[in-house]
């Protein structure tokens, strides 16, 4: 079990209010995606996963946001390296993807692929790529594969701001715009590629401007707030999915903690994380407009603290659990036997 | 149960680290998130946040203390409800403190090579299995020292594959068989397309891509703009999902543009997806020398794609060859580089006339059969070669010529037995020495019949310089009959 089950295809409205359920559901899965991470951290430091660890914690509402407007069974998400929310985000088993980090057989990729490595075809989850941008040309390539075959679907294929400074994310755009390809493009602005903030790092810091030269509208959105980029989102895709081509989103948003597991993040003060913390928090924002709606109360939300907690103890212990893959490993899924 | 805090790893590299600072003392309440300590990694001084809440029941490592070990207990953690008393009997076990995962890796450093002889320290010797599972499952790393079998899996076909034969044939050129192979193979399957530059309007750029978009229409025969890196990873992106795209690089010197996804993306993925996720792609065009066009657009890149685990790389000679491996390339599961040849386009060979005509991938052919001498060779060069072993012939020496075919997974199983037969060998490419096809077939042959040599493998190759422009210099850059047949007269000492 993974986040909640989701909706059936619909077509929302942005203008709708969603119902409280609902709502519930974004503050449920947002807060799976915190503790997971946490969790990771953990292990990381007690030296159960090891390499690179790029974790997600205050940029949940970006990924919740925008699987509200996604349609079970047919979109397609795809991501870099930083994808433990998206993975839970998309339904794959937190019980798989931290056996993944742990490097353990039960691991979505059997432990060959790591952090930066899963994939669920099920789940409609295309990875987990490890260089910055090349993520982009092949979401913009899930595109295409929805318009070839014409199922409907819309790629949702994210980069950080490191990455809107690649190449290859300008020849993606050219393309999906001359074939108008069903693909939103989210930019994750978290502010900072690794320790280089967007100001040192882009000569126009409007992100969502980029698609510009290629006619592709776009929108920044606080990502910081799980019902602005939901409505976006919904905005966007019916954009991609009518036919009218990519669609980019700049989402606001802010990772509290360092690029990876070693980087001590003194490119930026202590007081600019703790302000984020503090009054942005994507989670406590939402924790707030749940109990000012009425939608649940203290004990209810205690409750889900209670279950997620649950979820996240028991993907630990699996991840430990289960053991390292087999020597023979090694050796298996290099090529399909034709 | 109080919690016990653990040094923490805060660096790939970190086993051990300086307890620098306590941010809170004992009886602080702690939330989630809360900077608790400040550690000195090997790289850098890290806070280190609390993921679990409660109160610091005690503090078990002085601050300022240097060299303590990942996983070793630091501080005790009272949960709601619980007192300090309950903290020292939590720490009196320090569970996983004698455990620290960091030993692992650590008597490697214990074992220098300066001490002993150097067989006393085997990687073996690592005291991983003595970790007490129980309390910390350990990532234990390498566990036995490794000795490969074969030296990989995927590189060489380390069996016979049986080829069926054909009794009808028909004439045309390599440029209308490779057009028929795709052609055929978009009649019978809807998820092959083809993408690339000119491919469509224009008829591509070497026409080989003639009257496809006539019959298959603009959805399937895709003009892109020129944008090799955007297009080879959509297309790889598409093959993701499930589609079947070839991909033509107006020739393979582009493909340089686009290499990070041919192996980062296709290659790679299967095996990072743990057999999950593959990629069912084709990258195809003219590769190697053409002529006059200079150092950037002339070069082989046979090596450059062998090199890699995931990938299957092609290169046909004949019109048989093209049409044969390029239905066998847009069939397999696999990415296939498939590396065509300009000069050889226009060239006409006699084809199967049968509709089911695919070849094996990973089976060469013995183009001409001879008993004094093998040549091992590919592409353009089959060609060059059979023209040198009729010099050689004039000359009493009969060579056998080995049509690769496939460069990976190359055909093992035929190289050796042609030595074997003949106890000389040589290798004749268009591309660079260096770290060639041919320093490959050496290695093969000279560590599997090194018994049956009677002379050292030698190379024929593409001079070590980028392509000149002058016809003279130019024609002095590639292997012609007279140096082949020259190399092959020395492995038989008749030079």
């Amino acid at each position: 079990m993974a986040t909640t089950p989701r909706r059936k295809p619909r077509s929302a409205k942005s203008s709708e209010v969603p119902d409280t359920e609902e709502l519930v559901r974004y503050y449920r899965d947002m807060l799976l995606i915190r503790r997971f991470e946490e969790k990771a951290g953990q292990l990381y430091g007690m030296g159960l996963i090891g390499g690179f660890c790029h974790l997600y914690i205050g940029q949940e509402a970006v990924v919740v946001g925008m699987q509200a407007a996604a349609l079970d069974g047919v979109d397609t998400v795809i991501t870099s390296y930083r994808d433990h929310g998206h993975m839970l985000a998309c339904g794959m088993d937190p019980k798989g993807v931290m056996a993944e980090l742990t490097g353990r057989i039960g691991g979505y990729s059997k432990g060959k692929g790591g952090s930066m490595h899963m994939f669920s075809l099920e789940k409609g989850f295309f990875g987990g790529h490890g260089i910055v941008g090349a993520q982009i040309p092949l979401g913009t390539g899930l595109g295409f594969a929805h318009q070839y075959s014409g199922d409907g679907g819309v790629c949702f294929a994210y980069m950080g701001d490191g990455a809107v400074n690649q190449g290859q994310v300008y020849e993606s755009f050219n393309m999906a715009a001359l074939w108008k390809l069903p693909v939103v493009y989210v930019i994750e602005n978290n502010k900072y590629g690794m320790g280089t903030s967007v100001e040192r790092a882009s000569a126009s810091t409007a992100l969502y401007q980029r698609g510009t030269a290629y006619g592709i509208p776009g929108a920044p959105v606080d990502g910081m707030d799980v019902l602005t980029v939901r409505d976006a989102a919904l905005e966007a895709a019916e954009h991609a999915r009518s036919g009218k081509g990519p669609y980019i989103l700049e989402a606001n948003t802010y990772r509290y903690r360092g690029h990876s597991m070693s980087d001590p993040a003194k490119y930026r003060s202590k007081e600019e994380v703790s302000k984020m913390r503090t009054e942005h928090d994507p989670i406590d924002q939402l924790k707030s407009k749940l109990l000012e709606l009425n939608a649940i109360d203290e004990a209810g939300l205690k409750e889900i603290d209670r279950e997620v907690k649950v979820i996240v103890t028991e993907a630990a212990e699996f991840s430990q659990n289960s053991p390292e893959p087999d020597p023979s490993e090694l050796y298996t899924d290099i090529l399909v036997d034709a | 149960m109080p919690i016990t805090v653990l040094m923490p790893a805060l660096s790939p590299t970190m086993t051990e680290g300086k307890l620098a600072k306590w941010l809170k003392k004992e009886g602080d309440a702690i939330a989630a998130g809360d900077i608790i300590a400040e550690i000195e990694t090997d790289k850098a001084t890290m806070e280190f946040e609390a993921v679990d809440e409660g109160v610091l029941g005690k503090i078990l490592v002085a601050e300022g203390t240097e060299g303590v070990a990942v996983n070793a207990a630091i501080a005790v953690l009272l949960l709601e409800g619980e007192d300090a008393s309950a903290a020292d009997t939590a720490a009196a076990p320090a569970p996983a403190a004698a455990a620290p995962v960091a030993a692992a890796p650590a008597p490697v450093a214990s074992a220098p090579v300066a001490s002993a002889p150097v067989a006393s320290a085997p990687v073996a010797s690592v005291p991983v299995a003595s970790a007490p599972a129980a309390a910390a499952p350990v990532v234990t790393g390498a566990v036995e020292p490794f000795q490969p079998e074969v030296l990989t899996t995927t590189a060489y076909t380390l069996t016979d594959i049986p080829e069926k034969t054909y009794d009808k044939f028909v004439r045309m050129t390599v440029r209308e068989a490779l057009r028929d192979a795709m052609a055929e193979e978009m009649r019978r399957d809807d998820a092959v397309f083809l993408m690339g530059e000119e491919v469509a309007q224009y008829q591509g750029a070497y026409k080989v891509s003639q009257g496809l978009l006539d019959e298959f229409g603009p959805r399937r025969v895709i003009d892109t703009p020129i944008t090799e890196m955007g297009f080879a990873g959509l297309a790889t992106g598409a093959a993701f999902k499930g589609l079947r795209p070839i991909v033509e690089f107006m020739t393979f010197n582009f493909s340089m543009q686009a290499i990070d996804h041919v192996i980062n993306s296709a290659a790679k993925t299967l095996y990072m997806a743990g057999g999950k996720m593959g990629c069912p792609i084709v990258f195809r065009g003219p590769n190697g020398a053409a002529a006059r066009v200079a150092a950037q657009h002339s070069q082989c890149y046979a090596s450059w794609y062998a090199h890699c685990p995931g990938l299957k790389v092609l290169a046909p000679w004949s019109a048989a060859d093209a049409k044969g491996l390029l239905k066998a390339a847009i069939r397999d599961p696999n990415p296939v580089v498939f590396l065509e040849n300009e000069i050889l386009y226009g060239q006409s060979f006699d084809v199967p006339d049968d509709p089911d005509f695919v070849l094996p991938i990973g089976k060469a052919k013995i183009e001409r059969a001879g008993k004094d001498v093998t040549i091992v060779t590919y592409s353009r060069m089959v060609g060059t070669s059979l023209e040198a072993a009729e010099l050689l012939a004039a000359e009493g020496i009969d060579a056998e010529v080995i049509n690769l075919r496939t460069i990976r997974p190359l055909d093992v199983p035929t190289i050796l037995a042609s030595v074997k037969k003949t106890n000389r060998c040589i290798s004749v490419e268009e591309g660079w020495p260096y770290a060639g096809i041919g320093s490959e077939i050496s290695a093969v042959v000279t560590e599997s019949a090194f018994d049956y040599l009677d002379a050292p493998v030698r190379r024929v190759t593409g001079i070590d310089v980028p392509m000149p422009y002058a016809v003279n210099l130019e024609k002095m850059v590639l292997p012609d009959a007279k140096r082949i047949a020259d190399a092959a007269k020395a492995v038989c000492y008749k030079a």
